[in-house]
């Protein structure tokens, strides 16, 4: 496969995961602004910040408030993470990349397109939002099962997931890190009202109240939380998840092709760090600090699987 | 169809779309065009079955259809971009669901006279960048060659495998009358069109499974496994192993980008940008998720100029350093090689009856449309003189851009263009207006007459030459316009050839 053609993979998938996670964060945001919040343009900061978007924002905007930030996440095509940004990214890629999807992914990805072209082609409205946003969360299942049932389980397969993977990572550990405050065990504050709605919107931006739930049994602590997130391997955006499938992938690529990859070195060693290890060890180490260093990490995995594959000259 | 969809429209329909056939078969009397599905005395002989199929069928569904298949072209996203609109980058070649239709008997007469076209084309490059002995035998002026820019010196003394230079050509044809077919063009450079051509055969057959199994046409699907065939046929000799072929595209931005990698995707190999592609130990190889492996047969969509910023434009990021020295070195097949523009301008085209006959020794079997070369002093004073008659081309051009049609164009226009012609004659030659065929196309109202042209396309590699059956059929979607061209609002049409 062309090294460029592996990048062109990679970056598809990476800005398919950056526009679902950015709808599910606005989505987020959106809710506890709606109904929980006393400080509703504080919870729009947060939701800029944690789209690591704020600087754009700033020179652009002063102030935070709904219709704003949703714009600038939804449709502003100077911001490079905006959805209508990212897809037109994953659309240019796939077209880049066209002969290595099959039909549907390719068809998928095309229509997404067309239609979040056409649905973000003027600002939307508050009454409109949940139905966009459920627009790109239905649009990138319809790819993401083109990906899963009908793509070989080969190398193109493993930079889609990898893609996938590196961009999930960074997401989550951002949006834990930008609300790490309110998982610090603080005995004056455990239980109280600011907290829940800072949990509830930690949980929602990875769409994670339900099964959170179900999962620990609705025992909201943050040390419940923080654990769920971080190291908890069933579900499916917590960072531990997401390490053992870039390594999972990696190792396949490597069976591959025979030959042994730095990256592989690194996803490995960021897997154990997130391995075998209990919550309160993490707050020991300092949640906001370890977070930090994880961010570095997945940096670094990412760098490391450009060079690994040959992704530019 | 299902009866509820026959009550729903209505016989009436039917009949109205009848009584539009009939109406266009008494237009069709005393018309200055050939109309390729009716004459003067009914349908003519191709078209009989699919008009009595057309008989039955009623509008509304006919419409639905056409819808469907627009949503189909632009969910597989078969658009070309338009140079210079940015509004509408990504446009759709609007496709119309009535078949151009060939018999077999004509397209026999139609693809003996290609191939002994594309022949003497491949006879001809060779010659003039070997012996040339065409220009010492004084049939064209050795300024046709010394001035032009599409001769390029870097070919001089060098042979590629089996002499073939021109491996993909798509000729342009016009047809005027029941045996009149003209060459227009010879697109002998990197001729497009040929996805169209595939993907309208292919809407055709999921819309109208049934004509399909009523009529015989002829095959195109073969097209993609062919083009592979016949470019590893033309690997460099010291090629070891199956030769691994690649396309190489300008990128997606390219407007045709979307038939680069339909191509590739088809015959099932990559695809590859300059920047893919670099010299290594003296071959030309891409950079793979593993390092760099070799390629042995480059089939370009890259222009020559592009091609190698070392030895043509320097500043061209498309192509790649040193692939010329690679290339005389005989260790990578390009497609089509480079230099093949000085065999299809306009002005060698006019000289064309005299090449074919000077390499294979017969007529030529295709007619030449007369072309006047603006840079003789006698057809400048009459092409100046004659201007709203005439059309006039740039040498060069292509795409329908900078051109002149004299009876469509305005008094202004015509003073405009006499200007430019007075100031550069030599990049300018003319034609008389052709009466292009119709075929009718599907319209809200009915069937209504469209002007056509014809682009087969013929396969050349040291094995010989294949041609496919049919081409891309592109009209003129206005009515009486003559200009096909999709960067002017033409459209495209599915061509048969009948099974005889």
């Amino acid at each position: 496969m062309l090294g460029k053609t592996a990048g062109g993979l990679y970056w598809m998938f990476r800005a398919l995961e950056r526009a679902e996670n950015t709808a599910r964060l606005i989505e987020a945001g959106f809710r506890i602004a709606l109904t929980r919040s006393t400080d509703p343009d504080g919870e729009w900061r947060s939701v800029i910040i944690t789209s690591a978007t704020q600087q754009g924002y700033d020179a652009k905007y002063d102030g935070y408030d709904s219709a704003r930030v949703t714009d600038y996440l939804l449709r502003d095509l100077d911001n490079q993470s905006s959805v209508l940004s990212v897809i037109k990214q994953a659309r240019d890629n796939a077209r880049l990349v066209r002969t290595a999807l099959t039909t549907e992914v390719w068809m998928a990805v095309n229509e997404t397109w067309m239609l979040l072209t056409d649905v973000l082609k003027e600002p939307v409205p508050e009454t409109d939002l949940p139905e966009v946003l459920s627009i790109i969360r239905q649009q990138s299942a319809l790819v993401r099962g083109a990906l899963h049932g009908t793509m070989l389980r080969n190398d193109i397969y493993d930079f889609a997931r990898l893609g996938t993977f590196v961009e999930r990572a960074d997401s989550t550990a951002r949006i834990i890190d930008v609300k790490y405050y309110a998982l610090l065990p603080s005995p004056s504050l455990v239980g109280s009202r600011m907290d829940n709605v800072q949990w509830e919107m930690l949980l929602r931006s990875v769409s994670a109240h339900r099964s959170f739930r179900w999962a620990t049994d609705g025992d909201y602590a943050s040390a419940n939380i923080a654990d769920f997130l971080i190291l908890d391997r069933r579900m499916p955006r917590s960072l531990a998840y997401c390490a053992a499938t870039i390594c999972e992938n990696l190792e396949y690529l490597e069976e591959e092709y025979g030959e042994r990859s730095e990256s592989l070195v690194l996803a490995r060693a960021l897997r154990a760090r997130l391995r075998d290890r209990d919550i309160a060890s993490i707050f020991d180490e300092g949640l906001h600090e370890f977070l930090s260093s994880v961010l570095g990490d997945i940096a670094r995995i990412g760098i490391q699987i450009e060079q690994d594959y040959r992704f530019n000259e | 169809m299902c009866p509820a969809e026959r009550s729903a429209s209505g016989p009436g329909n039917r009949v109205a779309l009848r009584a539009r056939l009939v109406n266009m078969l008494s237009m069709s009397k005393g018309k200055t065009y050939f109309s390729e599905m009716t004459s003067d005395t009914g349908v003519r002989d191709p078209y009989q079955s699919y008009d009595a199929w057309f008989a039955q069928q009623d509008n509304a569904r006919l419409a639905k259809k056409s819808e469907e298949a627009e949503v189909f072209f632009r969910s597989t996203g078969i658009t070309f971009n338009v140079y210079g609109d940015e509004d509408a980058e990504e446009r759709l070649i609007p496709f119309d669901l009535v078949p151009r239709i060939i018999s077999g008997r004509e397209w026999d007469k139609l693809s003996k006279g290609i191939d002994q076209r594309v022949r003497a084309i491949n006879a001809f490059l060779h010659d003039i960048y070997n012996r040339q002995e065409i220009l010492r035998a004084g049939v064209i002026p050795v300024d046709l060659i010394a001035q032009n820019d599409a001769f390029l010196p870097q070919m001089i003394d060098f042979s590629p495998p089996g002499d073939v230079y021109t491996h993909i050509v798509g000729t342009d044809i016009v047809r005027t009358g029941e045996d009149e077919f003209f060459v227009l063009e010879d697109n002998a450079r990197t001729p497009s069109g040929v996805s169209y051509m595939l993907e309208n055969r292919e809407t055709m057959l999921q819309m109208f499974p049934e004509l399909f199994s009523k009529i015989k046409v002829q095959r195109v699907s073969d097209y993609p496994k062919n083009l592979r065939k016949s470019l590893e046929a033309s690997a460099p000799k010291n090629c070891e192993g199956r030769p691994f072929v690649v396309v190489l595209t300008p990128g997606i931005h390219n407007s045709a980008y979307y038939e680069h990698s339909f191509l590739a995707d088809q015959m099932g190999v990559e695809l590859v940008e300059g920047h893919d592609l670099r010299v290594v130990d003296g071959h030309i190889a891409m950079r793979t998720t593993r390092g760099y492996r070799k390629i042995d047969v480059i089939y370009r969509r890259v222009d020559d100029d592009f091609l190698d910023p070392l030895t043509f434009n320097p500043d061209s990021m498309l192509g790649v350093p040193g692939i010329m020295d690679v290339y005389r070195a005989g260790n990578i097949t390009i497609t089509n090689a480079p230099g093949t523009g000085v065999s299809d301008d306009k002005a060698i085209y006019s000289y064309m009856p005299e090449i074919v006959e000077f390499y294979t020794g017969e007529k030529a079997l295709l007619k030449n449309v007369e072309t006047y070369r603006c840079s003789e002093a006698d057809s400048l004073k009459y092409v100046l003189d004659n201007l709203a008659d005439l059309v006039v081309k740039e040498v060069h051009g292509s795409g329908g851009y900078g051109m002149l049609v004299g009876p469509t164009a305005s008094k202004k226009e015509i003073a405009e263009f006499a200007e430019k012609l007075k100031a550069k004659p030599s990049n300018y030659i003319a034609q008389p207006t052709l009466s292009l065929s119709t075929v009718p196309i599907f319209t809200e109202a009915g069937l209504a007459p469209r002007h056509v042209d014809l682009r087969p396309f013929a396969l050349v590699s040291p094995n010989g030459v294949e041609i496919t059956p049919g081409g891309l059929t592109r009209v003129a979607l206005k009515e009486g316009s003559l200009v096909v061209n999709s960067s002017q609002g033409g459209g495209t049409k599915d061509t048969w050839v009948l099974k005889e």
